[in-house]
């Protein structure tokens, strides 16, 4: 029998870059929210631990590195993103694969690009490697972690991936414009 | 007029501009006033009122007058500042509020007919008859009086919104901000300086000053080149911060684009949000003239203008200068044109003690008390030692004192504190939270005295931020002492200008106190003084000190109106930037937007959510043949709708089933794993939240389905209530609307069109009404739900969303090929509305169970969110409105939701109102209008007939009232 053909949440749009900044397509193989149940809390993260060798989360915070993350997305809840999750007792998953467009903003100027288009402080100083954040780009909620020096982790609802991408394109040109 | 060797703005690079159409040359670092200036055009306006010839008053951001519009086209641009306006190859600009031409402007009559239009004139005149104030004379006054207008059209331009962080904002980059940024600097706090000109130095750069043993220029580039190597700090020019708000936030407009002839993909203008730990305001302070006879005429202007003029761009703003002062500050002007070469025709000072000398007549103790010329100044008149003389002169220097800019220290509402000595009001300590000020700001007018202010201001930030002070040694500078003597205006015959902006006199001031509006904002509103775009930064102080005497009180008592954010006009365009058109709100799309657009499918839009309408096929040419069709395709062989859109909540937990109890109005608890159950739920105050299907997947697995418009709604009410009301449970959740795209398959071959893409076929048996689980769909692990919202036996089929394009097409490919097809959200509202199924036009948040007929499904046996609520007296019986269906049986035989319900004997009045139609759609399967409606008592009133008047749309339509389900009540076709 044939097969369904799958559709990447940013398909068609990307890869885009202007002035030093580039917007590519992260897709990691899965994404899993993980939400440990009432009182399970240490165990669910020591058994991350041994399943993908990163604890949960603290809010704000991600840990892992690239390629296996775990990223703090709400109250009690974490995102499992690149790897198959394994199982993990105590904790209630459910599959986000197919929710998410994990977008890739990397460049001098990001910085300067989500200033645009995000209300919070990601400067150096104060939003550093491994901090994440739940917020706004522009007009609709999304996840943002930094992941490296100029290197930003940005992850909007699949449906909006097209005004995302839009916004973030309108942005990075503006910056590049004024770049002197 | 152009000095050869004076300026220290680069006058290189040449460029050529147009005023009212006539070409002009100017240099690159020009601003349209002073380029303006350097060609001898001083007439560039007309009055707000009285059409009076106006000229460039200020050489900055308070400009009343050189108001001008810019551009062409959409991209015009009314009520620029000239003086703000750099000058670029091929700006064109245009002057305002006059025709037909600036030099002979007929509504200049105006200012002949000024004894009848005082303050007030308007109010007292134009009341009666009442009606005409609105038809016929504000168009009128409006058309006469004003400001530039609109280019009516979309504005094509592009511009942006920014946020900022820092610890230090320092606002303003004259010398008190320059050595405040620079200790902050070295102190390695964040700083963000911010300055509304091109460049730094602020009055460094209009006065002849040396500063550390060099050149004021010298030394703002020194420190420049300094701040210009520390990380830690960023500067933006061009940056006017306009607005003071709640937790140190601060609203500030770049002007990004505006001084190129094109921007390219970068912005016209920036709106920042700039939230500051400390903020210092070094915004200056700005000059006052004094009100004498005739004191409007172009050529007039600020003294310390005409010294900016001079010594930044090199501009002698007239052939013959006379200066009139109370303060020796404007000497300044006097010495340096003088030096500069130009002819000082007199300087005149109104105290009789002034110390002044120089190579042109000083006149101590004197006052200009008139002035001649048409469209410019020729002539001033001056008292002197009891007699007046007439002296030539095409430019005059006034300066009635500076005013601290203190204006964003009240926009928390601090009040600034009147200081007698500099006779000006000055910030009171601590008015915004963490916005102290310092330098001219603070009433420290001299250079030495800001650089001293600015270092302690910066020192006091920075321990309050914890920061170790830096070494910053003050230079030496100018410390000379600011006297003068207050001076308001020179009495006399003849309108004295208060407020050049909106021609208030001084007597319209002493008019509105003998009309008893003596309260400073009542005489603010009685004249107008102080409005419109310069908010009376060049009047304010004066204007009080007007009516503080006609009222006998002193200016303290009489106190200053309230400065609001912003401090400049900000272009709306800035602080919607990229809200506009499609910008406005996000586009979400289903993963089968683009079959639908492929297949010409309009689109309505579902909250942010993009749904087709319709699929128009060839020959169909009018909306209803297509959703006719698309109706009888579901029920008479398969129909495809993408039913992503409704939101889906995964929940599991220990207290999962506990929890679904609770907040739907049926029970979950005892749901079998594998099946699907109607729910609806109430909000605390008893009436109908939302409905939907949810699903039980396993002991402690649920998934909710929602509706599309709240979906956000009723997770955020799932929420409050596990967070606030049962934090104590056991319980996960998070929408997965996304992770699945959705698709109903409706009809009675739904399941021949299913079986053709399942890994594994389904029977009845195996899979009965209500049913649901996972399934393998082409090799995908899936879903499967036996519910129908259409009222045919129907699934809805759910697979992970990146194969959502591909098994949309597969499933309308099959169901073409049974003579079905994809449905769109017209279909879906007759399918539903002939089973009589709700949407939220029913449950519209008004309704309660009762009222949609679903009281019984209220368990007794537990306890549920609204529950109480809804058994207040006045939410169930007879009087209250009940869901029925319409069908209509008269003459007429349309329809129309909105309509409202009467007793067929009744007058369609508000007081016989019996109900209304909250659904309507043309039933192809009954073949005529259905409607769903609220109506008193209505359900004991099937059968009746009843009237349904639709006042909007003259329609009169008389009715049987019905049960709510007119296809299928029995329930057989969902069986199957």
């Amino acid at each position: 029998m044939a097969k369904l053909i799958a559709k990447k949440p940013c398909e068609g749009l990307l890869p885009i870059a202007a002035g030093d900044c580039s917007l590519t397509e992260v897709t990691p193989e899965a994404i899993t929210s993980i939400a440990p149940a009432k009182g399970k809390e240490k165990s669910v993260s020591d058994a991350l631990k041994k399943a993908h060798g990163m604890v949960f989360p603290a809010p704000n915070r991600a840990t892992g590195k690239e390629g296996s993350r775990l990223i703090w997305t709400g109250r009690g809840q974490a995102f499992l993103v690149g790897p198959m999750p394994k199982a993990i007792a105590g904790a209630a998953m459910t599959d986000q694969s197919d929710a998410w467009a994990v977008l890739r903003l990397e460049g001098a100027t990001a910085e300067d690009v989500l200033a645009r288009l995000v209300p919070v402080d990601l400067r150096a100083a104060t939003f550093k490697r491994g901090h994440t954040a739940r917020t706004m780009l522009f007009h609709m909620s999304c996840s943002i972690t930094r992941i490296g020096a100029t290197a930003f982790d940005i992850m909007v609802f699949r449906s909006m991936a097209n005004t995302a991408v839009h916004e973030l394109s309108t942005a990075m040109k503006s910056v590049a414009a004024q770049a002197r | 007029m152009r000095i050869k060797g004076k300026g220290i703005a680069a006058l290189t690079n040449p460029v050529k501009f147009s005023f009212d159409g006539q070409s002009y040359s100017g240099f690159e670092s020009d601003t349209l006033a002073s380029a303006l200036l350097a060609n001898d055009v001083q007439l560039v306006g007309r009055s707000f009122k009285y059409h009076r010839p106006r000229g460039i008053l200020t050489a900055g951001s308070e400009e009343p007058n050189a108001l001008v519009t810019t551009g062409r086209g959409a991209a015009r641009t009314p009520n620029v500042r000239a003086t703000m306006q750099e000058v670029f190859d091929g700006l064109e600009a245009h002057s305002q509020n006059n025709w037909p031409s600036l030099r002979t402007d007929v509504m200049g009559v105006n200012d002949l007919l000024s004894p009848f239009l005082s303050a007030g004139f308007y109010y007292k005149t134009f009341m009666w008859p009442k009606s005409f104030w609105e038809k016929l004379y504000e168009p009128i006054i409006r058309h006469a009086a004003g400001l530039g207008a609109l280019s009516g059209q979309h504005d094509t331009g592009r511009y942006d919104k920014a946020y900022g962080f820092c610890d230090l904002l320092v606002i303003g980059a004259g010398p008190a901000g320059l050595i405040a940024a620079l200790t902050a600097g070295r102190a390695g706090a964040d700083v963000i300086l911010a300055d509304e000109n091109p460049w730094l130095g602020g009055r460094l750069r209009a006065e002849v000053e040396e500063v550390g043993g060099m050149s004021g220029t010298d030394w703002v580039a020194e420190v420049a080149a300094e701040l210009s190597t520390l990380p830690n700090v960023r500067i933006i020019t061009r940056t006017t911060v306009t607005g003071v708000y709640d937790q140190g936030t601060y609203g500030a407009l770049e002007r990004v684009g505006l001084h190129r002839a094109t921007s390219g993909d970068a912005p016209l203008e920036t709106f920042w949000r700039i939230v500051a730990k400390r903020a210092l305001l070094c915004s200056g302070a700005l000059e006052r003239p004094i009100a004498f006879r005739n004191n409007d005429r172009p050529g007039i202007m600020t003294a310390g203008a005409v010294r900016a003029y001079l010594n930044h761009w090199g501009v002698a703003t007239g052939q013959r200068v006379a200066v009139f002062c109370n303060n020796d500050d404007a000497h300044r002007t006097a010495r340096d044109l003088a030096e500069a070469g130009v002819e000082v025709a007199a300087l005149i000072d109104t105290r009789p003690d002034a110390q002044a000398s120089g190579d042109f007549p000083v006149f101590t103790g004197a006052e200009v008390v008139n002035t001649g010329g048409r469209l410019g100044l020729s002539q001033i008149t001056i008292r002197h030692q009891g007699a007046t003389q007439r002296i030539d002169a095409d430019c005059l220097a006034v300066s009635g004192g500076w005013n601290p800019s203190l204006h964003l220290t009240c926009h928390m509402n601090g009040r600034p504190t009147w200081n007698d000595s500099i006779a000006a009001f000055v910030p009171q300590p601590g008015a915004a939270p963490g916005l102290d000020a310092a330098g001219a700001a603070l009433g420290t007018f001299s250079t030495k005295g800001a650089l001293k202010s600015g270092f302690y201001r910066a020192k006091l930030a920075l321990d309050d931020l914890g920061l170790k002070v830096p070494e910053v040694p003050i230079p030496t500078s100018d410390d000379s002492a600011y006297v003068l003597t207050p001076h308001w205006t020179v009495p006399g015959k003849g309108r004295a200008w208060l407020d050049f902006q909106n021609d208030v006199t001084v007597k319209d001031v002493k008019l509105a106190a003998q009309e008893n509006f003596r309260s400073v904002e009542h005489m603010k509103r009685y004249t107008t003084q102080g409005m419109a775009t310069d908010q009376g930064k060049n009047s304010n102080v004066s204007a009080l000190a007007v009516l503080a005497d006609a009222t006998g009180r002193s200016i303290a008592e009489t106190g200053t109106t309230t400065f609001r954010p912003p401090y400049t006009p900000v272009s709306i365009a800035a602080m919607g930037a990229g809200a506009h058109g499609h910008g406005f709100a996000p586009e979400r799309f289903t993963t089968s937007h683009a079959v639908s657009v492929e297949r010409a499918a309009p689109m309505i839009e579902a909250g942010l959510w993009f749904r087709p309408s319709y699929f128009p096929r060839p020959g169909e040419t009018t909306w209803r043949q297509s959703c006719d069709r698309e109706v009888n395709m579901v029920r008479t062989a398969v129909g495809i709708c993408d039913v992503s859109t409704l939101g889906k909540i995964d929940i599991q937990g220990r207290n999962a089933a506990e929890f679904l109890d609770f907040v739907y109005i049926n029970t979950f608890s005892t749901l079998k794993e594998g099946r699907v159950r109607y729910g609806l739920m109430l909000r605390e105050d008893g009436h109908v939240m939302d409905d939907g299907t949810t699903a039980r997947l396993g002991q402690n697995h649920y998934v909710m389905t929602t509706t599309t418009a709240a979906a956000g709604a009723v997770m955020k009410h799932l929420e409050f209530v596990h967070q606030c009301l049962r934090p104590d449970w056991d319980l996960q959740m998070i929408s997965v609307t996304e992770q699945w795209a959705q698709f109903a398959v409706a009809g009675p071959r739904s399941r021949e069109v299913l079986n053709a893409v399942l890994d594994a076929p389904i029977d009845d048996q195996g899979f009965a009404f209500m049913a649901c689980g996972e399934v393998g769909v082409m090799g995908t692990r899936g879903r499967l739900f036996r519910i129908s919202f259409s009222g045919e036996h129907a699934y809805e089929v759910a697979v992970p969303a990146r194969y959502g394009d591909s098994l949309f097409r597969l499933l309308v490919t099959h169901a073409e090929a049974m003579g079905g097809g994809a449905y769109g959200m017209e279909a879906l509202n007759v399918l539903r509305i002939e089973k009589g199924h709700i949407t939220h036009a029913e449950i519209h948040g008004r309704t309660t169970a009762f009222d949609i007929g679903f009281a019984r499904m209220v368990s007794a046996k537990k306890d549920c969110i609204g529950q109480t609520m809804a058994a207040r007296p006045g939410l169930t019986g007879p009087e209250r409105e009940q869901l029925v269906g319409l069908r209509p049986v008269g003459v007429v035989k349309q329809l129309t939701a909105g309509a409202h319900l009467f007793n067929a004997d009744a007058e369609a009045v508000r007081v016989n109102d019996q109900g209304y139609v909250t659904s309507v759609g043309y039933s192809p399967t009954l073949g005529h209008f259905l409607g769903l409606g609220f109506l008193k008592n209505g359900r004991a009133r099937h059968g009746e007939t009843i009237r349904m008047v639709d006042h909007l749309r003259g329609l009169d339509v008389i009715c049987e009232v019905t049960d709510p389900v007119s296809v299928d009540p029995e329930g057989g076709r969902l069986r199957g």
